[in-house]
């Protein structure tokens, strides 16, 4: 090894890894451990239970749609925070980061509160008869509301470098605002949009406190993944746990990966500028 | 066509970017916006692309008003100092967004705006570039990608932002000449905005100094160079020599030496002389009229050399430029004793408080009988800001 | 600002788009955080302070403080010493080990639970032996101190690591070649360039660890007055009907949830330059 010229490496690399390793790794073998026991055919056995099936389906599902409804409410927010002055408007950046600040639970009972037939939103709507509170809908809000904040926090930066002489060229060159916004803004965005779409998908396929208290949880119809592992662990039923910790790990590990090539991607577009 | 502009002002929060700038833009001409950064040329062009507008004044167009359009209907091409090229789309896409952007009925069928890309990108020797990305180009070659995506649109009008300003000092002399070359064959009204003389005066028909949002001069190059109208022009463009003058007797003195007769017939006390370094005579022997000076040190600058020569009767130096060759013939060596006397001279009066008075030039030559070409008092000094006498080498 | 661009579409275009993202904004984020506090003052201020009184919340309460006030010094500690690895040095695998540290984020909260169950229960690893010798880690304070320390893993890393990558290696390298030991270094040099990145960090960590659910759901076992958090508390009363309690109990959190979002975007306000590396949220 060459020498180097600061100290500590060998204390901080080997005290960071041993602990990752004792609190992450190890851990999260035990889990890949106790799925493989199962076998690829078990694995496949115990996720093909149509209650099982069900609950994949909404959780990715949702968390999909929500995620994509986030990208389009993400970008008007951001763009608007970014790009107009108006009183207040520091106020409702801060507010943005709610999601990550309020814990999950407490955003579940409040959004349940809300949503209820007899919430202040739930009565409007029901007025229509329309339900968002123990239905497939509710898992939806509550979806868009943990992942709101990455898309708009990863739109803000980006925004705010975009050249404006780039738009200024469009418009000297004839190009009408939703023109602009359409050839030029946009797909400059796209790298980013990504990202955060990915972003917000990751944090609403595992979600669990802000889900379950609006989901209402009928099985078949609004019960979410994560929450059929917390049922199986109070069966007692520890493989069928591991089998759907292992897919959604699984799943995390993808959108990890993505995620990063996400932002290298992003990077590269941001250092190609011309 | 030809561009009027009355009376223009625009403010930024405290400072003026533009005080009451009138200009007329002739047809066909090449035209330089010459001046520091800050003294509201870039301005001036975002104005007349309509990225700006000002508080005051007018722009008209054959009589038209140009402010009044938006910048679609202007039919102006603009190129930013650092090209703003669309890096998510092609050279070839970047030249043809302009026509693609057009309503259905005025846009052009496909196969006529790949023709005219292709016809474009050759004009400007990119032929072959069009499905790169702006980001596999070097710099020159993306200037031009800029200038092929403004021309696009046909415009009556090209406006260039320090268009050489983010280029190497190689393929920035190549690529003015033949821009020089490109607006000849176009015979297309263009104005660029530049800090850089040089390309000021190399390039254009015409060029405005600006300062401090005002137009201090408008004219040839020649007559910017030769005929500087006010003390800004001269210290801005070229390097001079700055002399204090004093009248003596109904004649202006500087350092016992006699300049000349007073054309201001005993109106100031005080004046001030620009003289270039090259209008500066050198002789080994003694010369009337001429100081006594010691050359301090030889700048050896390819053809020409800079010569620092201190003047014991102006107690400051002045810089003398002379070829290269004559200075080995004359076989002058640092701390050698020479004679030196101005040839030409620019001359402002100066009022009491050491404040040029602008309108008040005097183009002075050595052996002719005195002149005065006192242009007219424009402007009073106050608004013009006084410029502080203290003699020195002004590059 | 000038003529053209104050046009009045355009002003109405730029104010309808406002409107709308104040109006999402509004009733998306704003109101949630609205209704538990009115929820848990619907039956006066008395109501809620029995409810938060009680000494099921009391306990709580001590319980949060405690799992927080280990695991986060223990999360500051490995986030000073992974930045220091990851923005001083280069080594092999170096973007592996940053997507490690990375990875509680993306991993469901449930299953950050789920494999301390498959490590310590009845049924895991280490089970039989630790029941054996009498330790319970798995429905018991020390589950509940592992799944909120793997849950806030992060926070305090990731505030760090960009940071000192811009801020390079220059200063330390000087006080080196000064003379300075190792510890002087670190202590003169390298913690108070850090110190507003690390006080953002743990209180970021500090929020999640108080306010984690579910990981802590899953390891808790839910035995009242011994392995319930507020969090638990609040669903339990919940569940039990008790809306004034379980909304009394939420709004402390909440209270928390906003005090840790005033000092975050004060510290951003204040020391914006000196967190500049971090990206969301800071400009």
């Amino acid at each position: 090894m060459r020498r180097r010229m600061l100290p500590g490496f060998n204390l901080s690399l080997g005290y960071s890894l041993s602990y990752l390793g004792l609190i992450v790794l190890l851990p999260l073998a035990a889990l890949t451990w106790k799925a493989s026991g199962l076998g690829l055919g078990g694995l496949v056995e115990l996720l093909r239970v149509p209650r099982t099936l069900a609950a994949l389906k909404l959780s990715f599902g949702g968390a999909t749609l929500a995620a994509a409804i986030n990208v389009v409410a993400g970008l008007l927010v951001a763009w608007v925070l970014v790009r107009y002055r108006f009183p207040g408007r520091r106020l409702f950046d801060a507010v943005v980061d709610l999601p990550f600040a309020l814990p999950t639970a407490v955003a579940g009972i409040a959004l349940t509160a809300l949503y209820a037939p007899n919430g202040w939103i739930g009565q409007w709507l029901a007025a229509f008869g329309v339900k968002i509170a123990y239905t497939p809908a509710g898992v939806l809000v509550a979806m868009v509301f943990v992942g709101f904040p990455f898309v708009v926090r990863t739109l803000q930066p980006v925004l705010e470098t975009l050249e404006h002489d780039v738009e200024e060229a469009a418009e000297t060159l004839g190009a009408r605002r939703w023109q602009i916004f359409l050839r030029v803004i946009l797909p400059m965005l796209v790298p980013t949009l990504l990202t955060g779409f990915a972003l917000a998908l990751a944090r609403a396929v595992g979600e669990y406190g802000s889900v379950i208290f609006i989901a209402g949880n009928i099985p078949m119809k609004s019960e979410i993944a994560p929450l059929l592992i917390v049922q199986s662990l109070e069966q007692f039923d520890y493989a069928g746990a591991a089998a759907l910790g292992v897919a959604m790990l699984a799943f995390s590990f993808v959108l990890l990966l993505l995620i990063t090539l996400l932002q290298r991607w992003s990077r590269r577009w941001a250092e190609n500028a011309p | 066509m030809t561009l009027e502009l009355t009376s223009l002002n625009r403010r930024f929060s405290d400072c003026a970017a533009l005080n009451d700038v009138s200009l007329t833009i002739a047809p066909g001409e090449f035209l330089a916006l010459l001046g520091p950064s800050g003294s509201g040329k870039t301005t001036l062009l975002r104005i007349l692309a309509g990225l700006d507008y000002p508080e005051s004044g007018k722009v008209s167009c054959n009589g038209r008003d140009f402010l009044a359009a938006a910048p679609r209907e202007r039919k102006v091409g603009l190129v930013f100092q650092h090209y703003a090229l669309f890096r998510h789309l092609t050279v070839a896409e970047n030249v043809a967004f302009g026509l693609r952007v057009r309503p259905r009925r005025t846009r052009p069928k496909r196969a006529g705006i790949d023709a005219r890309v292709e016809q474009l990108l050759a004009r400007v020797q990119l032929d072959g570039f069009g499905k790169r990305y702006p980001s596999q180009l070097s710099g020159g070659q993306r200037q031009r990608v800029a200038l092929a995506r403004a021309l696009a649109v046909e415009p009556d009008l090209l406006l260039l932002d320090e268009p050489f300003g983010a280029l190497d000092a190689q393929v920035r002399v190549t690529l003015r000449r033949w821009l020089r070359r490109l607006h000849e064959e176009l015979g297309l009204t263009t104005v660029f905005v530049t800090h850089d003389q040089e390309e000021a005066l190399e390039l254009a028909d015409r060029i405005a100094v600006m300062n401090r949002g005002r137009i201090e001069q408008v004219g040839t190059p020649r007559e910017i160079y030769q005929q500087p109208a006010t003390p800004f022009v001269c210290e801005f463009i070229g390097k001079t020599n700055r002399l204090a003058l004093q009248r003596e007797g109904g004649r202006f003195v500087a350092g016992g030496r006699t300049f000349a007769d007073d054309p201001w017939l005993g109106e100031h006390a005080q004046a001030i002389a620009y003289v270039r370094p090259e209008h500066l005579t050198l002789s080994t022997t003694p010369l009337p009229g001429a100081w006594r000076a010691r050359l301090r040190h030889v700048y050896l600058a390819g053809a020409v050399a800079h010569l620092e020569l201190e003047v014991a009767a102006l107690d400051h130096a002045l810089e003398a430029d002379i070829a290269s060759e004559d200075l080995a013939r004359m076989g002058l060596h640092s701390g050698d004793e020479l004679h030196v006397s101005p040839g030409h001279a620019v001359i402002f009066s100066l009022d009491r408080d050491g404040g040029a008075i602008a309108g008040d030039r005097w183009l002075w030559r050595a052996g002719v009988a005195t002149t005065t070409t006192r242009l007219p008092a424009r402007r009073s000094e106050a608004e013009l800001g006084a410029h502080r006498v203290d003699g020195g080498i002004q590059r | 600002m000038s003529r053209r661009s104050a046009g009045w579409p355009r002003m109405l275009g730029r104010g309808l788009l406002t409107l709308a993202a104040i109006a999402f904004l509004a009733v998306f984020l704003l109101l949630p955080l609205a209704t538990v506090f009115v929820e848990a003052f619907r039956q006066g201020a008395g109501a809620f302070l029995a409810a938060v009184g009680q000494d099921e919340a009391r306990s709580a309460i001590r319980l949060t403080v405690l799992v927080a006030a280990i695991a986060v010094p223990l999360n500051l500690v490995f986030g000073i010493a992974a930045a220091w690895a990851m923005a001083r040095f280069e080594f092999r695998g170096k973007a592996l080990l940053g997507a490690f540290i990375d990875l509680p984020f993306s991993v469901s909260p449930v299953v950050s639970g789920l494999v301390y169950v498959l490590l310590f229960g009845a049924q895991g690893w280490f089970g039989p032996w630790l029941e054996a010798h009498g330790v319970s880690i798995v429905f018991a304070v020390p589950g509940l101190v592992l799944a909120t320390m793997f849950i806030t893993l992060p926070f305090v890393a990731r505030e760090l690591i960009p940071l000192m990558q811009a801020q390079g290696n220059g200063e330390e390298e000087a006080v080196r070649v000064l003379g300075a030991n190792g510890w002087q270094m670190f202590f003169r040099v390298t913690l108070p360039n850090i110190r507003w990145a690390l006080l953002y960090g743990v209180l970021l960590c500090n929020a999640r660890a108080m306010g984690e659910f579910g990981a802590v759901s899953v390891v808790s076992g839910h035995i009242r007055g011994l392995t319930t958090t507020i969090p638990l508390e609040v669903e339990m009363r919940y569940n039990e009907y008790d809306y004034v309690g379980a909304f009394a109990v939420a709004s402390l959190l909440a209270l928390l949830a906003l005090v840790t979002l005033a000092i975050k975007i004060a510290l951003e306000w204040r020391y914006g330059d000196e967190l500049a590396a971090h990206a969301p949220g800071g400009r």
